[in-house]
């Protein structure tokens, strides 16, 4: 039987804050709202949006890090929630910041990555080693330890931190913010090698329209939550009658992806203590690092 | 099972190079465990009360012991947090029986160790004579009461996923009451009325009694010779240590996954810090 790599069907997203002692005031956070789409297998998917439209609430979703509150979500066929155990075991991820154990080597990281998934040490690291190879990290930097590597490097420890396992299902949250233009195209090279040899379902958010035009087979854009348009960014282009994927995102989306959000700020949802209400605007964001995620901005 | 031992096996692995590559810190804090115990067992030496030194000693060493399996296993979600690799542990295919099995492993064998060390240390500074004492049997009750410590490490591992901040503050605060109920220095009877029922649900203070029974100091008098009770003298502390692991650890278990599925639902892991 076949099955799409990612399947996602009417899924929301929401998070609710109470203020108050004695008179408790509720604030709803919508982050993903009636978000639908689909992505082959062995497809490259991208979704661009400004911060706080809701691209790594999905991604954690996918990860299985959140439960969804409505919609359906099937990832290589497996259902979420349900199947977590099995999603885990075919799913790598990479987000924006590097979480490392930042005093251990990069070895140490990686081996510590592969015993949790099981995997034999001296073929882990053997992988590892091919993998950073690939992504253009010299082998003699495996055993410093993270926090003397660039951000760069880092990056490229994380990505190999998720290619470990070989898994046939990758999200990537934004992998090249913040990389050198080099660094960048080891990466993106990579990634295209990769989909070409292994026919690895590809996730890709991003705030970088030349990097998702090279990369992705198709394109969402997703703005306060809500997948406004998808296609090929040809077709985007067309649907928008606009010139470059950036003018198409502005005309489809109705905001810019360079202001960083701050066409949404606002306040968000407020409603009555045990009230859930469906409206208003996702969350504002100060930190790149903490782009997208529109609840532990509020209930941190 | 391979599979199963090897993801145990990553939090072993793990904790072993974070030790390794703070070091600096782990000696600097086992010296001050030694110095700490010393300037403790030194108040009975004062008193040239051998009675009162070995009292203080047990609970001192006892103690050490206790809290730092507790630490250990307590602050390792907390430690995640800050590292920001929270999210990517938990989306590893690991149960969390496994998680938490392999960093209990780890923090059960480096408190055993840094013990060894204090003991050590120790036996520079004071003349311990522990002829006659019920060495092993000693080692019986450490090994029994862990397993409550364990189980209480894994209920406390579960407030940093509640509250990043306040959870490490409350894991602190719990601790305190435990070392201020337990009779670690004292007997229980001496603290207030109100205070003592909560010594009765400490698994540190039949700890405390079955070892200081195993040393031959309970009780009121000189003591010219160690003569240690038998195993058998403490088995009713030994049957309620070990029943207070066997709800513990899987009462700990459950009430972490049931936090673990709060914080999905309410996009509480993310990294904080």
């Amino acid at each position: 039987m076949t099955h799409p790599g990612i399947s996602v069907l009417n899924l929301q997203k929401y998070f609710s804050k109470r203020k108050g002692v004695l008179r408790t005031r509720g604030t709803t956070m919508h982050a993903l709202r009636d978000v639908s789409f689909e992505v082959a297998l062995g497809e490259t998917y991208g979704l661009l949006g400004p911060n706080g439209s809701g691209k790594s609430t999905l991604i954690r979703v996918l990860s299985t890090l959140l439960v969804p509150d409505g919609g359906e979500v099937r990832l290589l066929g497996h259902r979420l929630p349900g199947e977590e155990r099995l999603v885990r075991q075919k799913i790598g991820r990479v987000s924006v910041d590097a979480a490392f154990y930042k005093k251990l080597s990069a070895r140490e990281n990686l081996l510590y990555s592969a015993y949790l998934y099981g995997l034999e040490a001296r073929a882990a690291e053997r992988r590892a080693l091919e993998i950073l190879e690939q992504l253009g990290l010299e082998g003699e930097r495996f055993t410093d330890p993270l926090e003397e590597m660039s951000r760069g490097m880092q990056q490229k420890v994380a990505i190999t931190r998720a290619l470990l396992v070989n898994p046939p299902l990758l999200l990537l949250d934004e992998p090249t913010t913040g990389l050198d233009p080099k660094s960048k195209r080891d990466v993106q090279t990579f990634l295209e090698n990769l989909r070409r040899t292994e026919g690895t379902t590809i996730l890709l958010t991003s705030h970088d329209m030349a990097e998702t035009e090279r990369l992705c087979a198709r394109i969402g854009f997703l703005a306060k939550g809500r997948l406004t348009a998808e296609g090929t960014a040809a077709e985007l282009k067309r649907q928008a009658g606009a010139a470059s994927l950036d003018d198409a995102f502005i005309a489809l989306a109705g905001e810019r992806l360079e202001e960083e959000g701050d066409a949404e700020k606002g306040a968000p949802d407020k409603v009555a203590p045990g009230e859930v209400e469906t409206g208003g605007a996702a969350a504002d964001k100060s930190s790149a690092d903490e782009a997208d995620e529109a609840a532990p901005a509020l209930t941190e | 099972m391979e599979q199963v031992l090897r993801q145990a096996y990553a939090f072993v692995f793990r904790d072993y190079h974070l030790t390794r590559r703070y070091m600096s810190w782990v000696v600097v804090f086992t010296f001050y465990a030694v110095v700490n115990s010393a300037t403790i067992a030194f108040i009975g030496v004062a008193a040239k009360d051998r009675r009162l030194t070995l009292t203080l000693l047990v609970g001192v060493m006892l103690w050490g012991f206790l809290s730092v399996l507790f630490n250990e296993i307590a602050n390792s979600i907390s430690y995640e947090r800050w590292e920001g690799t929270l999210e990517y542990t938990f989306m590893a295919p690991v149960s969390r029986l496994i998680h938490l099995l392999g960093v209990s492993l780890y923090a059960a064998a480096y408190s055993i160790v840094r013990m060894f060390v204090v003991l050590v240390g120790l036996w520079l500074l004071i003349d311990l004579n522990l002829g006659g004492a019920n060495l092993a049997g000693f080692a019986v009750v450490l090994a029994v009461s862990s397993l409550a410590f364990i189980g209480l490490g894994l209920m406390a591992a579960v407030l940093p996923v509640v509250s990043p901040e306040r959870g490490a503050e409350a894991t602190n605060i719990f601790q305190g009451i435990l070392l201020l109920v337990s009779g670690v220095y004292y007997p229980v009877e001496v603290l207030p009325r109100w205070l003592q029922p909560l010594a009765y649900v400490s698994p540190a203070t039949y700890a405390l009694r079955a070892c200081r029974k195993l040393m031959g100091i309970e009780g009121t008098g000189e003591v010219a010779q160690l003569r240690g009770a038998p195993l058998a003298a403490v088995l009713p502390e030994l049957l309620i240590l070990l029943g207070m692991g066997v709800v513990m650890i899987p009462l700990g278990l459950f009430v972490f996954g049931r936090v673990e599925g709060w914080a999905k639902r309410t996009g509480k892991l993310k990294r904080t810090g």
